[in-house]
C-alpha cells in the first residue's frame, strides 16, 4: 500500500478532530467543553490547508476560535452554573442518542457513497492550476460574483450587535450620562425665566426679598 | 238578480269584526259593548243570509267566485272564494240563525262570568270560522275553516281554563280532531295529486278521470283512487263529526259553557265533517266501498253511543250522547247515498238540538248550576217555559209524527230500508236495523231525562243533607258560598227567548219544507218542482235514494206523518217512551234493582266500550312510552356516543398529542433530528 | 477503499463531516440539561457542513463553496453571538440555565 503524506496528514487531524467532538460534548464542565471544542476547530482548520483553502482554515481559527470560542468562555465563566444538576439524566438517555446517532451516520455514509468517492482522487487544486494563491483566488469570486451576499452579510453582523447589545445592556439606576441631542436641543425658556417685578421697595420688616432680577 | 259579492263578504266578516272589538278591546267597549257588537254582527250577517237563500229560491244562479289570490306555486292555485248554492245557503241560514240566538243566550247564561266579552269573541270568531267553511269554492280554504272551527272549539271548550277538566277536555278534543286531519290531509292531497286541482268545480268536473284509476300502496294490493281519497276524507269528517272511534272527545267537551254545547258540539261545527261528505257526493258517488264504509261507521255510532246516553247522569251528558247518535244518522244517510237527507237532518237536528242543550242550560242556571240529574226532579212547577221548550224539542228528537225531526229521520230510516233491501252484503243490513232500534234507545234515554228532571220527587231538597250538594261541575267563577235547597227558578227572558224561538222550527220545518227540500215537491206534496239541492247534491237516478223514497212514500206531508205513525220505527219509539214512563215515572225504584240485575252491561256502558282507556291509555301512553324510549336513545345514543363521545375522543386524542408539546428545547430538536434521520432513510431509498 | 491511505479523495472529507454532523446531534441530545453545550453542538453541526462546502468546492474547482463558508462562518458567528446574549438574559432572570426550566411552550 502507498501511503501519501497529504493524506496521512489529513487521517491523524480528521481522527484528532473527531476525538476532541466527541470529548466536546462527554465533558462534564462546560469550560473544558469549550476548550475541547478549541481542538476540534483547529484541527478541522489543518485539514482545510491540508486540502488547499488555506484562506478558509486561517478564517476559522481567526474568527471561530478567536471570537466565537472566546466568547463562549467569557460568558461560561461570567454565568454562575450549578454543575450537579446539569448532569442529572445523561446516563439514562446515552444508548438511544449513540444508537440515533450511529445510525444517522451509516445512513450519510451509504449515501455519500464513500467507497465510491474514495475511487477518485481529488482533483488538482483550482487555484494552483490559475497560478493565482488560495486567497486572491477566493477574493476574486467573492468581490465580483458575490458581492451582494458579501454586503448582506456585513449587514446581518451589523444587526448582530445591535441585538446583542439590546438584549443585554441594563440600565442601573442613578448611572449620570449626556444626552448630546437633549443638551443641542435646549432653548433659553428652559433655563432661564423673566419675571416683572415693581420698582419699589419692599415693605418694611422684610428685608433681603423681592429684588428683581 | 245575482247575488251580490259584496253581501258575502259582509255575511262573513261582520262575526269576524265583532270578534275582534270583543276580544281586543272587551275591557274598553265593556260587556254592554262586546255583546252588542257581536250580537249585531251576527244579526246582520243572519239577515244577509237569509236574503242570499231568498235569492237563491227566486232563481239566482250560484254564486262560485274567487275574491283573493292567496298564492300560487308550481301548479297549485290558492285562493280565497266563495261557492254560494243552495246546500250552502241552506248551512249559512242555520249557522248564522243559531249563533244568533246562542249570542243573545249567553248574556243571561254567562252574565256573572269574568271572561264575557272573551266569550262573545270566541262565539263570533266560531261564526266566522264556520261560515268561511261552509262557503269555500276550495279545499284549501275548507280545510282552512275546519281548522279554525277546531281551534275555537278548543278554546271554548277550555273556557274556564283554571279547570284541570277542562283543559283535559279541550287537549283532547283538540288531539283527537288531529287525528282526523290527518287522514283530511291525506284526502285533499290526493285530490291534488291525482285531480290535480283543489278548487271544487274544476275537480268535480273532472272527477270522472280517476274513476278507474287504482293505486299500490301495499305492495300486491290495488286499491282503487276514489275509495283511497274518499276514505280519508271521510276519516277527516269522523273526527270532527264525532264518529266513533274518534267520538270519545264530544261527552268530553260539555265541559265548555252550555251554550257552546248547544251552538257548536250539536248544531252546526260537528256538522261540518257532514256537511262536507255531502259537498264531496260527486266523489263519495264513485266508490261504492267508500260508502260502505261510511255506512258501517255511521250505523255503529248511532246505535252504539246512544245505549251509552241511557246510563248517563248527568243532564249534558245526555244531550252528548244524544247528539253523538244522531250524527250517526246522518252519517247513515250518506252510507246509503242519501245525501240531501243527511243535510235536512242535519238542519232540523240543528234546531232541536240546539234547543235541548239551551234548555238543559236553562235547567242548569236555574237549579244553580247543578247538573246531575238525580238531584233535580219536579222541576216543571218551576220551570214552566223551559219544561214546555223541552218537551218540544224531545218529541222533535224522537221523531214524532208531524214534528220536524220525524221528517228527516224517517227519510233516513226508509232510505236505509231501500238500501238494505237492495245492497248486497251484511252492511247494508246492519245500517238499517242500527237506525231502527236506535229510536228505541233514543226514545228511551230522552224521556228518561224529562222525567228525572221534570217529573217526580223534588230531590233537590235533599241535596245539602248529603253533604255537598254539588257536583264536580260547580263552575268556580261564580264563587257559590253556599249550598243546599235553592228554589229554582225560570230563567231570565234572554234565555227562555232563545228557547221559544227554537222550539218553533222544531215543530214547523219539517211540515213545511220537506216536500221542497228533499223529495222535489211543493209543501203540500201535490206539484213537482225542481228539487232544492239540484245543482248542490246531484246523483243519478238509480243511485238516489231519496229520489225512491220520495216515489214510494211521498204523498204529501201529512200523508207521510200518517203513514209513518204505522211504520215500525214508531212503535218503538212508543215502546221506549213506555219503558221510561214506567222506570222514571210511575216506578221510581225499579232503576235501581235493573241497575242491580243488569251491572255488567251497566259498567261496559259507563265504561264507554273501553274507548277512552283505548286512546288515552292506549295511543297516548304509547305515544307517551315512545317518547321515553327515544329520549333515552337520544340522550344515551345521540348526546352520550355521537356528541359528547366525538367530542371526548378528541380530547382524549388531544391530551396524547399535547404530550408533544412538552415546552423542552431538546424534545423539538430531537424530533427534528428523527425527521431527519427518516428522510435520510427516504433518500437512501429513493437515490441509491 | 482502496485509497484509503493512498490518495486524498473527496470521500475523506465528506467522511469526515459525517462523523462530526453525528457527533453534534448526539451531543444535542445527550445534553439536555445545559444550553451552553447545545450552543456548542450548534457551533459543530456548522463545521461539519462547512467542511463538506470546501470538499465539493476543492473537488469541483468551483469558488462558490469556499465563498458559501466564508458566509456561513459570518452567520455562525453573529448567531453565537446573539444566542449567547439571549443566555445571559436567560440566566438574569431564571438564574438557571437549565433547559429543562425553559418550558413555558409546553401544550
Amino acid at each position: 500500500m502507498s501511503l501519501d503524506f497529504p493524506t496521512l496528514a489529513f487521517l491523524g487531524f480528521a481522527v484528532t478532530a473527531a476525538v476532541a467532538a466527541l470529548a466536546t460534548i462527554a465533558a462534564r464542565n462546560p469550560v473544558h467543553a469549550a476548550l475541547w471544542l478549541v481542538l476540534t476547530f483547529f484541527s478541522v482548520a489543518c485539514t482545510w490547508i491540508v486540502g488547499g483553502a488555506e484562506f478558509l482554515g486561517i478564517a476559522l481559527v481567526l474568527v471561530y476560535v478567536g471570537a466565537v470560542m472566546v466568547l463562549f468562555l467569557f460568558v461560561v465563566m461570567m454565568l454562575d452554573v450549578d454543575l450537579a444538576p446539569l448532569r442529572e439524566g445523561y446516563v439514562r438517555y446515552l444508548p438511544v442518542g449513540l444508537v440515533v446517532a450511529l445510525v444517522m451516520l451509516v445512513q450519510i455514509l451509504a449515501l455519500i457513497g464513500v467507497r465510491a468517492a474514495t475511487e477518485t482522487p481529488l482533483a488538482d487544486n483550482a487555484a494552483v492550476a490559475a497560478g493565482v494563491p488560495n486567497t486572491t483566488w477566493l477574493a476574486r469570486a467573492l468581490f465580483t460574483d458575490f458581492m451582494l451576499p458579501f454586503e448582506v452579510a456585513a449587514v446581518i453582523l451589523t444587526v448582530a450587535v445591535v441585538a446583542a447589545v439590546m438584549l443585554t445592556l441594563r440600565r442601573r439606576e442613578g448611572a449620570l450620562h449626556q444626552d448630546p441631542s437633549a443638551q443641542a436641543r435646549v432653548r433659553a425658556s428652559d433655563r432661564l425665566r423673566m419675571v416683572r417685578m415693581q420698582a419699589e421697595a419692599p415693605p418694611a420688616g422684610r428685608a433681603g426679598e423681592g429684588e428683581g432680577a | 238578480m245575482v247575488i251580490s259579492k259584496t253581501h258575502l263578504l259582509l255575511v262573513v266578516l261582520l262575526p269576524l269584526l265583532g270578534s275582534i272589538v270583543a276580544g281586543l278591546f272587551g275591557r274598553k267597549v265593556g260587556r254592554a259593548g262586546a255583546h252588542s257588537v257581536t250580537i249585531l254582527g251576527v244579526a246582520a250577517s243572519c239577515a244577509l243570509s237569509v236574503y242570499v237563500l231568498w235569492q237563491l229560491l227566486q232563481g239566482a244562479a250560484p254564486f262560485n267566485q274567487n275574491l283573493y289570490a292567496f298564492f300560487q306555486v308550481g301548479g297549485i292555485d290558492a285562493h280565497v272564494g266563495f261557492m254560494v248554492d243552495k246546500l250552502t245557503a241552506m248551512m249559512m241560514v242555520v249557522v248564522t240563525f243559531v249563533s244568533l240566538l246562542v249570542h243573545v243566550y249567553t248574556i243571561g247564561y254567562m252574565a256573572d262570568d269574568d271572561g264575557y266579552q272573551r266569550f262573545f269573541s270566541y262565539i263570533s270568531l266560531f261564526t266566522f270560522s264556520m261560515l268561511m267553511l261552509v262557503m269555500s269554492n276550495n279545499f284549501l280554504q275548507l280545510f282552512f275553516g275546519w281548522e279554525a272551527v277546531g281551534l275555537v272549539s278548543y278554546l271554548l271548550i277550555g273556557f274556564w281554563f283554571k279547570r284541570p277538566t277542562a283543559i283535559f277536555a279541550n287537549l283532547k278534543a283538540f288531539l283527537v280532531n288531529r287525528v282526523g286531519d290527518f287522514g283530511f290531509l291525506l284526502g285533499i292531497a290526493g285530490v291534488l295529486y291525482w285531480i290535480g286541482t283543489l278548487d271544487y268545480a274544476t275537480a268535480f268536473a273532472n272527477a270522472g278521470a280517476i274513476r278507474d284509476a287504482s293505486v299500490t300502496v301495499l305492495p300486491g294490493h290495488a286499491w282503487a283512487v276514489p275509495t283511497v281519497i274518499c276514505i280519508c276524507l271521510f276519516i277527516g269528517a269522523m273526527g270532527k263529526s264525532a264518529q266513533v272511534p274518534l267520538h270519545v272527545w264530544l261527552p268530553d267537551s260539555m265541559e265548555g259553557p252550555t251554550p257552546i254545547s248547544a251552538l257548536i258540539h250539536a248544531a252546526t261545527m260537528v256538522t261540518a265533517g257532514i256537511f262536507m261528505v255531502a259537498r264531496m257526493s260527486p266523489l263519495f258517488e264513485m266508490s261504492p266501498a267508500a260508502l260502505n264504509f261510511v255506512l258501517f261507521i255511521g250505523a255503529t255510532t248511532a246505535f252504539w253511543t246512544g245505549l251509552i246516553g241511557m246510563v248517563q247522569n248527568d243532564i249534558k251528558r245526555v244531550v252528548a250522547y244524544s247528539t253523538l247518535s244522531q250524527l250517526g244518522y246522518m252519517t247513515v244517510a250518506l252510507g246509503v247515498s242519501a245525501y240531501s237527507a243527511a243535510v235536512y237532518h242535519l238542519m232540523t237536528h240543528a234546531f232541536f238540538k240546539a234547543l235541548l242543550f239551551l234548555g238543559a242550560g236553562s235547567v242548569i242556571i236555574g237549579m244553580h248550576h247543578e247538573q246531575d240529574m238525580r238531584r233535580m226532579g219536579g222541576l216543571r212547577k218551576y220551570m214552566p217555559v223551559t219544561h214546555i221548550t223541552m218537551w218540544i224539542g224531545t218529541l222533535a228528537l224522537i221523531g214524532t209524527p208531524f214534528f220536524s225531526g220525524f221528517y228527516s229521520k224517517d227519510t233516513i230510516i226508509e232510505a236505509a230500508k231501500l238500501h238494505a233491501a237492495e245492497a248486497p252484503g251484511w252492511v247494508a243490513s246492519y245500517g238499517y236495523w242500527a237506525v231502527l232500534l236506535g229510536a228505541f234507545v233514543t226514545s228511551f234515554y230522552s224521556f228518561r231525562l224529562l222525567y228525572m228532571t221534570f217529573f217526580g220527587e223534588e230531590r233537590f231538597r235533599h241535596a245539602h243533607a248529603d253533604g255537598h250538594g254539588h257536583d264536580a261541575h260547580h263552575d268556580d267563577a261564580h264563587g257559590h258560598g253556599h249550598h243546599g235547597a235553592h228554589e229554582p227558578h225560570e230563567s231570565p227572558w234572554v234565555v227562555t227567548l232563545p228557547l221559544v224561538l227554537l222550539a218553533i222550527p222544531s215543530v214547523v220545518i219539517g211540515f213545511l219544507t220537506a216536500g221542497p227540500m228533499l223529495f222535489g215537491t211543493d209543501m203540500l206534496g201535490h206539484h213537482p218542482q225542481l228539487p232544492y239541492f239540484l245543482g248542490a247534491i246531484d246523483l243519478e237516478a238509480a243511485r238516489d235514494t231519496v229520489a225512491r223514497v220520495g216515489e214510494e212514500a211521498w204523498h204529501g206531508p201529512v200523508a207521510f206523518a200518517l203513514h209513518g205513525l204505522t211504520a215500525p220505527a214508531f212503535l218503538l219509539v212508543l215502546a221506549g217512551f213506555a219503558l221510561a214512563t214506567v222506570m222514571y215515572w210511575w216506578k221510581p225504584w225499579l232503576p235501581a234493582k235493573v241497575a242491580h240485575a243488569l251491572a255488567l252491561p251497566k259498567r261496559i256502558l259507563e265504561d264507554k266500550y273501553g274507548f277512552d282507556a283505548l286512546w288515552i291509555d292506549g295511543f297516548a301512553g304509547g305515544g307517551v312510552a315512545l317518547g321515553k324510549a327515544f329520549r333515552r336513545i337520544d340522550g344515551g345514543l345521540i348526546d352520550g356516543v355521537a356528541v359528547n363521545g366525538t367530542a371526548g375522543a378528541v380530547g382524549l386524542l388531544a391530551g396524547v398529542v399535547r404530550k408533544l408539546q412538552s415546552g423542552y428545547l431538546y424534545h423539538y430538536a430531537f424530533a427534528m433530528i428523527l425527521g431527519l434521520v427518516a428522510l435520510l432513510a427516504l433518500a437512501n431509498h429513493y437515490w441509491l | 477503499m482502496g485509497n484509503l491511505f493512498a490518495a486524498l479523495t473527496l470521500g475523506h472529507y465528506l467522511a469526515l463531516g459525517a462523523v462530526l454532523f453525528c457527533i453534534s446531534v448526539a451531543g444535542i441530545f445527550l445534553n439536555r440539561k445545559n444550553v451552553i453545550m447545545l450552543l456548542m453542538s450548534l457551533e459543530l453541526m456548522l463545521l461539519s457542513v462547512n467542511i463538506n462546502f470546501v470538499a465539493f468546492s476543492r473537488s469541483l474547482g468551483d469558488a462558490a463553496g469556499q465563498v458559501f463558508v466564508f458566509f456561513i462562518l459570518t452567520v455562525a458567528a453573529a448567531e453565537a453571538a446573539i444566542g449567547l446574549a439571549i443566555l445571559v438574559t436567560l440566566f438574569r432572570n431564571r438564574r438557571s440555565i437549565d433547559v429543562a426550566d425553559i418550558d413555558t411552550l409546553k401544550g
